[in-house]
């Protein structure tokens, strides 16, 4: 096995195990969608016309909850400085990670969001739209993530500092996922989809150089 | 360039400079201000149209000080250059505080012209944003005890911030616009009026000469800092 699949398979394998954080980020994802009917009333055609957002917004803050320990649990536990060694580059082990993160929390997200919208009566001709804007749409929060996390892994409280860098730079994820959706229900085409996609291939293929320009700073003294 | 970059020579040449920007500035605000209140009320906004003097400066500078920053952060990334890494950290507060400035009074402004303090329309929301990038800048250098570190990350972060800008501005802009269109740089020329048009370009001057005096202040406070506490573990060793 390559060290890239090694590595893939072993923070898989950390996720999904008890403790880990897969099912922890799903059930915080389902929670906060379903909260939302308690605070704004349970009106179908209100709950149909934000269904969208709130589902978006959900899956960006369930995706921050595992970040921080991306980087920081093998950097405190000195098995980033063994990755360091070994013949993965940096840029490898950001693109594990950062694919582990969206395996165990992004694509499950996806997985589960047409019962989420079900419950907040979003219209079923807008389910193709949720599911492909999610699974467009996810990868580049791992990827963006990705970086503050290798920029934070130093920070004892970097879980507090993390979405604070995320959040403003996701605004066109959020953007244009949710407008895809939005776009669908209107019945009109806005290219919200290929918007999306266009930010998510970029933030997907830069972002692995500069997490491993971050990995590269903090481990060298 | 890179030779005044030396932080003893800084110290020196901007203690000379200091005293004579800081009487720059104060003149330029007060033929500023004095502009801005001879200029005749808009024939549609009135007297609220002299909000755009303070308010269209301030816009424009804390989108210079994070391009400043940027810039300082790519020589302090590239060239390893401890002042770059100085001069970034100490514009980004200052940045913000313009940001900030822009904001308020742009709500102050829209309040008489489009009925309400805020509204969800692409400058605003863009110079929202930008606030926070600005904050998360300034926790992540705070949060990283490492001086070194701390300017290494920080930059990562305000290269990454610079390059998602125009994207972030663009995603607002498509996501709503209700605000006008630009109305100075245009391709057939400025559109406002010329007796608007000079205590704008004035009390924007004011407003850079202001940012990079007290940029000045910040990093000479933050050498003699340094220097302070360097001084301070020497005695204790």
């Amino acid at each position: 096995m390559s060290a890239f699949a090694a590595l893939l398979a072993r923070d898989i394998r950390l996720a999904t195990r008890a403790g880990g954080s897969a099912m922890l980020a799903l059930a915080f994802f389902a929670a906060v969608a379903a909260l939302v009917p308690f605070g704004i009333g349970s009106e179908p055609k209100l709950l149909a016309r934000v269904a969208a957002g709130v589902i978006w917004i959900a899956a960006v803050l369930a995706n921050l909850l595992a970040l921080d320990r991306l980087f920081q649990a093998d950097y405190e536990d000195g098995s980033l400085d063994l990755l360091a060694l070994s013949p993965l580059s940096f840029e490898g082990v950001a693109v594990a990670k950062v694919a582990s993160h969206w395996l165990t929390t992004g694509l499950p997200l996806t997985v589960l969001s047409p019962l989420l919208a079900l419950l907040l009566h979003l219209p079923i001709a807008a389910y193709g739209a949720l599911l492909v804007s999610l699974l467009i749409g996810t990868p580049a929060i791992s990827a963006i993530g990705g970086v503050a996390a290798a920029l934070t892994l130093s920070i004892r409280r970097g879980g507090l500092l993390l979405p604070l860098l995320v959040l403003p730079l996701l605004t066109p994820v959020v953007i244009f996922g949710a407008g895809a959706i939005l776009a669908k229900l209107d019945g009109i085409e806005n290219g919200a989809i290929w918007l999306l996609a266009a930010f998510s291939a970029a933030a997907v293929l830069l972002s692995p150089f500069v997490a491993a320009v971050a990995l590269r700073l903090n481990l060298s003294e | 360039m890179f030779s005044y970059a030396n932080p003893k020579r800084f110290m020196e040449l901007s203690g000379h400079i200091l005293p004579w920007l800081a009487a720059l500035t104060a003149i330029l605000f007060i033929a500023g201000l004095y502009l801005s209140f001879a200029a005749p009320p808009d024939y549609q906004q009135g007297d609220t149209v002299r909000i755009m003097f303070v308010h269209v400066p301030a816009a424009w500078v804390a989108m210079m000080a994070y391009g400043f920053m940027a810039l300082a952060s790519l020589v302090g990334l590239v060239n390893r250059h401890p002042l770059a890494d100085v001069a970034a950290r100490q514009a980004a507060p200052l940045g913000a505080l313009f940001t900030a400035l822009a904001l308020i009074t742009g709500s102050l402004w829209g309040r008489p012209m489009w009925g309400t303090y805020w509204q969800w329309d692409g400058r605003l929301t863009s110079f929202l944003l930008l606030l926070f990038l600005y904050l998360g800048y300034i926790a992540l250098w705070n949060a990283i005890e490492n001086d070194v570190r701390a300017a290494k990350a920080a930059a990562i972060l305000a290269l990454v911030g610079v390059v998602n800008l125009p994207i972030i501005e663009f995603s607002v802009q498509w996501w709503t616009t209700l605000h006008q269109g630009e109305s100075i740089i245009r391709k057939d020329g400025p559109s406002i009026s010329a007796v608007f048009l000079w205590p704008l370009f004035v009390m924007a001057t004011a407003y850079t000469v202001l940012f990079f005096t007290l940029l000045i202040v910040r990093m000479r406070t933050d050498i003699l800092d340094r220097r302070a506490r360097a001084a301070v573990l020497g005695a204790n060793a």
